[in-house]
């Protein structure tokens, strides 16, 4: 009895990834499962943040397709590494701040690094031609399998038919003939092919899976880089951007305001980290104070949150201001009334 | 055979997974090891990942703002 190839898939928790996987397993190969974390990951826990959004299910879509296909999975935390992508992306950025070439390339290298230290023979991925306007055009896929060192072991089942054979298939690991020939951006075929594996319940079939492909989420990104005047961040700063409504009033600092219970508790975390309003005679939203803040920008700050209590109609709300030292200051405040508010300031 | 804790309080999903998941890789087969995490994600996601990774769940729990996964390394 012959041992099993090894394949190692790269499995983002979307439908493509996990029949690429099931597709292998029906061939007999090894498949262990591979999933990076780049701190960008949209998932329903981050929304889950928020208390309106709790009441749907939470779950890791990655764990979720390797429980369903019965194989290991191996989640990866490359935020350190995923910087220089994200920040000196080579192939350029995409609609918004998504470096979708460089980030395929640099998650197909680590997958190589893992099947070489691993002893394992290939690498499998959902990709399909045409799907994606960036990482999966017809003529970029070379460059993908170049770039990563990947060459030759590198096959990607929904569409192998329509490529040229990689070593797997040539030395007969796996049966050409049973690979598949998708291609473009229609999802039919995978939807029928989920149905006939008897997968139900996958994540949203086109879903993406990185903020960065999200306008608003990019230009939080963005501002965040012209105020600092470079373009470098921390896992905290990522996270942040998810949460709030982020307002800038002036260059030198922006408020955190968060929005509702959830938000609120999230944001408490982070409290020793930043200046930071409460309001004290009426409820309201906890806020973090980004940068460096004079006199003068605290009370337009409080004058803001006050805006966003529940007070937000009386004449004055008392705030509590605890600066970054833990000094602490209460104060009364008239809450800015929304015409004050100008709508370039929210980021 | 040890018990060990494990802190992923304020990790988003997938943090207190991966954190279990390294924690775990330094354990031996017998130990235990709590995880208190804020993310009330992780009650169903380190499950998940004992599961397919063949490690027993003896415990999970909610406490406040808290929720704790007990597991026996396997």
């Amino acid at each position: 009895m012959t041992t099993p190839r090894k394949a190692v898939a790269l499995i983002s928790g979307g439908l493509d990834s996990l029949l690429a996987a099931r597709l292998m397993l029906e061939q007999g190969i090894h498949v262990e499962g591979i999933n990076f974390y780049t701190g960008f990951c949209v998932e329903g826990h981050t929304h889950a943040i928020r208390k309106k959004d709790k009441k749907k299910p939470k779950r890791n879509n990655a764990l979720w397709s390797a429980e369903q296909l019965g194989i290991k999975l191996h989640i990866v935390d490359i935020i350190e590494e995923y910087k220089d992508i994200v920040i000196n992306p080579k192939h350029g950025y995409g609609a918004n701040l998504n470096p979708c070439l460089d980030c395929k390339i640099f998650m197909i290298s680590k997958a190589r690094q893992w099947m070489e230290d691993n002893g394992f023979d290939f690498i499998i991925t959902g990709e399909v031609i045409g799907q994606r306007p960036m990482s999966q055009r017809k003529e970029l896929l070379p460059v993908v399998v170049r770039e990563s060192g990947a060459n030759d072991r590198l096959l990607r089942p929904l569409c192998a038919k329509n490529l040229a054979p990689t070593l797997p298939e040539r030395e007969g690991w796996v049966d050409r003939d049973k690979l598949l020939d998708f291609h473009g951006r229609n999802r039919k075929p995978q939807m029928a092919l989920a149905k006939q594996f008897g997968f139900e319940d996958y994540a949203s079939p086109a879903g993406g899976c990185c903020f960065l492909t999200d306008a608003n989420y990019a230009k939080k990104l963005a501002d965040l880089w012209e105020a600092q005047h470079e373009k470098k961040y921390e896992l905290d700063d990522i996270m942040l951007l998810k949460v709030g409504r982020h307002i800038r009033p002036k260059p030198n600092y922006k408020l955190i305001v968060s929005r509702e219970e959830g938000e609120n508790k999230f944001l408490s975390g982070y409290r020793k980290n930043f200046t930071h309003i409460e309001t004290t005679s009426c409820g309201g939203p906890l806020t973090l104070v980004d940068g460096d803040v004079t006199e003068e920008d605290i009370e337009t700050a409080s004058r803001i949150v006050a805006r966003f209590s529940q007070g937000k109609n009386e004449d004055s709300v008392t705030v509590k201001i605890t600066h970054i030292n833990g000094d602490e200051k209460t104060v009364n405040v008239l809450p800015m009334p929304p015409s004050e508010i100008k709508q370039e300031w929210y980021v | 055979m040890s018990s060990y804790k494990l802190d992923a309080r304020n990790m988003l999903c997938p943090l207190p997974v991966i954190k279990t998941q390294d924690k775990t890789a330094e354990l031996k087969r017998g130990d235990t090891l709590e995880v208190v995490c804020t993310d009330p994600g992780a009650l169903n996601d380190i499950p998940a990942w004992c599961r397919i990774n063949g490690h027993e769940v003896l415990d999970t729990r909610e406490t406040g703002d808290e929720v704790i996964i007990t597991l026996l390394v396997s």
